[in-house]
């Protein structure tokens, strides 16, 4: 059966639909546990019903956010399987570990402590039951650390060697999977990020109740922890998010040209503040020659000379190659070595996919000659494999509008917040009379969760086309289905966590207005 | 540790939590009771409290048995997730309706009204047990579906594992065996709900309820459970010859299993003892704990099925669209770095059952009783 495109486009729209409802509430659950588990932990130091009545509340919210993170996140595991059931072949053997260890590690921690944690009120000790909610926080973050692990081995596939006689990647370092620089600086991005939404989260909630001049003791008590815990995590999220620039630098190029919008790199090139680009002008980031019509509408940049050098590279001189170098080729390395264009990659990839075929044949007619021959180009062109089955260098060019908006509103949002949390900070007792400042606060949660979906479109949509980065891209990664079958669950899945969400924000907003002492 | 017990001690991980997630489906067995057995809203809610301590744990064990089926052996999770698309489809959408449904039944604005959640959690519970007995069951009698490994290096149609029929799984049903597990797993995990209730809920009414309903659903599940014993003890099954890999069929394979395996056989037979009597117990005395006896049997019995299907050179996944396309332990596990690795990790199973154990005592500490329900979370 030849792949059909749109069945490559459907699934990939699927599993992007479902993983950003599943990033809903996962971030919630993250940064709100937390909260929640520091609250309960004062209670008990305290000896204070007020705090554990605070608690309690947040939990509450907690627990209703919780039900549907994990009801959207089963779908994103066996998705693996039944949409991309080639790629949970040619990878399963490294992929398939982190998410094991997440189950038997993190996930059964997290559900059998979230049962203590709401129906062990009165059957366990104040202790035992501080000791659940904590390590509800903790199996929950640990959850995400394998996942993240999971997600950077796709961006950067690490710690394996290819088998030509099993056709697949198999582990050769569990080490170098599970502790890459990416997967570290993802799971330390990710989570402080959480922890921001979180804070953003009951800091705007608190508002709400000052707003309305409701529950005001409980909502200066949170507002105080949020907002302190909010700033910590926030700047947290400023450094790992610039240390993320600097490692997709180095490892990902093509994402940083497409969330700059930059087509022809060059030496102190600057960073884009903001900027419209005009609507079609997709073809100038894969246009061979430089020159046609501006793609630009608008374009601010950062008054600071070489900004984007100084991020990737880390000095003002450094070279950051745009999209069409990457495609041409030529251009020096981190590493020292000359970049090859696209149409050699994808030359060199097809050689692999050859040498494969031809190994396999030897292998069956029993040649040792051939097969040795056939090995050995196999593993000189390997780390093109995936190129192989691109039909054009265009291809390599992800989509640079959705990459580009969407990573100049995560780090316009993520300043932003930083200045809020500091700014609640220091207003300190003034704040319950600055009702425009509440306001602010109250608006900042849709914010907060455009900011983490923006953050996944940088890092999903600017890895395009490629499944596992270099190694297989999404054409070969899918299942054998009819695009019938992707289209009629994408649209189940659309309508049923459509729902799922408008009934969890119903009963947020229910719960809200009940609060605390309901 | 060499390649081989891997492959083995894995394939009994995965068989062991295959038969913990059946024991689980009590859940799902009372949520297809509830209207049954609940006849007032107090009940209905008791009946709730009941198994919503519980869902999580069944619902986990579903996730890690998926993630060690892919960590162990990613060729039947690619071919058979990628394949019987709409089996496993409608045991997810299924699962996710019940994970959503426990919290927000009782709760005001939840859009849809109580009652509808109610219904998702039935249809949970009657979906999810036929469905997982249906899969299952085409360990023995097999798939429609095929496997080339080469057809990666064919860039025009990359496709390893195909599957041969347009229904994606949903052919299944045409095989009447097929859907007398479903139903066996269906009843059992609905007799199961029934022990369970007995032994949790501190409620006079529930709990004659529950002694009226034990004797018919227990029937039903040992009509049907009984039957497909028997043909499976006298079926050919899919053997493999271990040197070239040949898969052939064998008559009275899984019997054959059993009696070369004596621990496999004497597993399969306590477990249908302690299973007889957890549903006699209750019928005959006074006691509650049925449960216990019919649970733990229940992982027995199923853990004994599932190692009959992967050991003793035998194909576990076989393919009836072409044999020699059949899984088998060996050519469809990991690869030796990543079992080894995986095998240091499961060591940590034990802990992890331990804080289950102590989760599960300290909720169970007293029976549900009706005051309880109006003061839950």
């Amino acid at each position: 059966m030849e792949i059909d495109t749109s069945l490559v486009d459907w699934s990939r729209a699927q599993f992007a639909l479902t993983a950003m409802y599943h990033w809903v509430f996962v971030p919630l659950t993250l940064g709100l546990g937390v909260l929640v588990a520091v609250m309960e932990t004062l209670s008990y130091a305290k000896r204070s019903e007020f705090w554990k009545d605070t608690s309690r509340f947040w939990a509450k919210l907690f627990g209703i956010n919780f039900a549907v993170g994990v009801a959207t996140g089963i779908i994103l595991e066996f998705q693996f399987g039944t949409n991309w059931s080639n790629y949970s072949w040619f990878v399963g053997d490294i992929f398939g570990a982190p998410l094991a260890i997440e189950g038997i590690v993190a996930f059964f921690m997290e559900s059998t402590f979230l049962a203590v944690m709401f129906f062990g009120w009165n059957k366990v000790s104040r202790g035992a039951h501080l000791a659940a909610t904590w390590l509800t926080v903790i199996g929950a973050t640990m959850s995400a650390w394998w996942i993240l692990v999971a997600n950077a081995w796709m961006q950067c596939p690490v710690g394996m060697e290819f088998n030509p006689d099993t056709v697949r990647n198999e582990m050769a370092s569990f080490a170098a999977v599970a502790f890459s620089p990416m997967a570290v600086n993802k799971f330390c991005h990710v989570v402080t990020s959480s922890w921001t939404l979180g804070s953003i989260f009951v800091v705007g909630i608190s508002c709400l109740y000052l707003l309305l001049r409701r529950h005001t003791n409980v909502a200066l008590a949170s507002l105080r922890v949020a907002a302190g815990f909010g700033l910590a995590a926030a700047l947290l999220t400023a450094m790992t998010g610039h240390k993320s620039g600097a490692i997709i630098a180095q490892l990902q190029p093509m994402k940083l040209a497409a969330a700059e919008g930059l087509a022809e790199g060059g030496t102190q090139v600057p960073l884009v503040a903001a900027g419209l680009i005009r609507p079609g002008a997709e073809e100038h980031w894969a246009a061979e020659q430089s020159g046609g019509e501006d793609p630009w509408l608008l374009r601010l940049d950062v008054p600071l000379p070489g900004a984007l050098s100084v991020l990737a590279t880390g000095k003002a001189d450094g070279f950051v190659p745009g999209t069409r170098d990457i495609l041409r080729g030529g251009y020096r390395l981190p590493d020292g070595s000359v970049a090859l264009s696209a149409e050699e990659m994808i030359a060199r990839g097809k050689n692999a996919i050859r040498a494969l075929a031809d190994y396999r044949a030897a292998k069956k007619a029993g040649d040792e000659a051939a097969m040795q021959t056939a090995r050995t180009a196999l593993e000189r062109d390997f780390p093109y494999f995936g190129y192989g089955y691109l039909n054009s260098p265009a291809d390599l060019v992800p989509p640079v509008q959705p990459t580009f908006y969407s990573f100049h509103i995560m780090v316009a949002l993520g300043g932003y917040f930083i200045l809020l949390f500091a700014g609640l900070l220091a207003l300190g007792k003034r704040l319950p009379g600055l009702r425009c400042v509440q306001w602010a606060a109250l608006l900042t949660i849709p914010l907060a969760w455009l900011a983490s979906e923006a953050g996944w479109v940088v890092a999903e949509v600017g890895r395009q086309p490629w499944s596992i980065q270099g190694l297989l891209p999404n054409c070969a990664a899918v299942s054998s289905l009819s695009t019938g079958n992707v289209q009629t669950t994408f649209f189940l899945f659309l309508g049923l966590f459509t729902i799922l969400l408008i009934a969890e924000v119903g009963i947020m907003v229910k719960a809200i207005a009940d609060g605390p002492e309901s | 540790m060499s390649y081989l017990f891997l492959q083995q001690y894995w394939w009994f991980l995965i068989s062991l939590l295959g038969a913990l997630l059946v024991f689980l489906m009590f859940v799902q067995g009372g949520q297809s009771l509830l209207w049954q057995l609940g006849k007032t809203e107090e009940q209905r809610r008791m009946l709730l409290l009941a198994t919503g301590r519980k869902w999580e744990l069944t619902f986990t064990t579903l996730v890690v048995f998926g993630g060690a089926f892919f960590a162990a052996f990613p060729l039947f999770y690619s071919t058979s997730f990628g394949g019987a698309y709409w089996v496993w489809m409608l045991l997810l959408f299924s699962f996710v309706l019940q994970a959503v449904s426990y919290e927000f039944q009782l709760k005001r604005g939840n859009l849809l009204g109580s009652s509808t959640y109610r219904w998702f959690l039935f249809a949970n519970g009657v979906l999810a047990p036929v469905l997982v007995g249906t899969a299952v069951s085409t360990f023995f009698h097999g798939a429609e579906f095929t496997v080339n490994k080469a057809a990666i290096a064919d860039p025009a149609a990359p496709v390893i594992s195909a599957w041969a029929s347009p229904w994606h799984g949903l052919e299944a049903v045409a095989n009447p065996w097929n859907v007398c597990l479903g139903l066996a797993v269906l009843f059992l995990s609905r007799t199961l709900a029934c022990l369970y209730f007995l032994n949790n809920i501190g409620d006079g009414t529930l709990r004659l309820n529950c002694r009226r309903r034990l004797p018919v659903e227990s029937g039903l599940f040992l009509v049907f459970f009984l039957a497909y014993v028997w043909h499976w003890l006298t079926m050919p099954g899919f053997a493999v010859q271990p040197e070239t890999g040949l898969i052939f069929t064998e008559p009275c394979k899984y019997l054959n299993n059993l009696l070369a395996m004596p621990a496999v056989f004497t597993l399969l037979g306590i477990g249908v003892l302690l299973v007889l009597t957890g549903l006699i117990t209750p019928l005959l005395t006074v006691r509650h704990g049925g449960i216990w006896f019919a649970g733990s049997g229940t992982v027995l019995t199923v853990l004994a099925i599932l190692l009959c299907a992967g050991l003793n050179n035998t194909a576990f996944y076989p393919s009836n669209a072409d044999l020699r396309s059949s899984l088998t332990l060996a050519n469809s596990c990991s690869g030796l770095f990543t079992m080894r690795t995986m095998a240091i990790v499961s060591l940590l199973i034990p802990f992890v059952l331990a804080y289950i154990i102590w989760a599960w005592r300290a909720l169970e500490s007293s029976p549900i009783t009706p005051q309880e329900t109006h003061s839950s979370h």
